[in-house]
């Protein structure tokens, strides 16, 4: 699943043993896709002795501050932006 | 969402951020050049060695520096590796 700048997407909320680096404050939490970012070897294989091939699509993804975080009203334009695997990636409405 | 130890983002917290810099021991810069040596040599790659930091007990983990944590993840990798034997780090270091 290829995903556009714009597109709302949201952090699949799956546990995953083993080394990954999709961080658990963004699981199930909703975003904008920023970017494409070049794509990026595997960490979640390359963890344990792989080359981490085949390089895997990255995106910026930004997300509005109380979508993610208890929010003081000061904060409510803030957005949080975090690079996220697109294999952690779903759409969103 | 369940976490590991390490996965720290978004943990309530009342304590300052300590903005100071911290003056780095020379075993903590020797650290730092031996994980760059180890990379470039192909012995171990930094996802390596984020996951066995991600190993440590989270007690360790909570209680240990961050070199140390460094630390504890090369012996644990080079030991799977076979590179390292078990308890060999102990040993020289008792000798």
């Amino acid at each position: 699943m290829t995903y556009l700048a714009g597109q709302r997407v949201r952090v699949a909320a799956r546990t995953h043993e083993g080394h990954h680096r999709t961080p658990a404050y963004l699981k199930g939490r909703t975003g904008r896709v920023e970017r494409l970012h070049a794509p990026f070897t595997n960490p979640e294989t390359r963890a344990y002795g792989s080359d981490g091939l085949p390089l895997q699509p990255v995106y910026l993804v930004s997300f509005a501050h109380g979508d993610v975080l208890p929010s003081p009203a000061s904060r409510a334009a803030d957005r949080i932006y975090a690079d996220v695997f697109e294999h952690w990636l779903e759409e969103a409405e | 969402m369940e976490r590991a130890v390490h996965d720290r983002g978004g943990w309530p917290t009342e304590a300052p951020i300590d903005r100071s810099e911290h003056e780095l021991a020379d075993w903590e810069v020797l650290m730092d050049a031996l994980v760059g040596a180890l990379g470039g040599a192909g012995a171990m790659n930094v996802d390596e060695l984020r996951r066995g930091i991600e190993s440590m007990p989270p007690d360790e983990y909570e209680h240990a520096s961050y070199y140390e944590r460094w630390l504890y993840s090369v012996e644990t990798i080079l030991t799977e590796k076979g590179v390292l034997s078990p308890g060999e780090l102990d040993a020289r270091v008792a000798s």
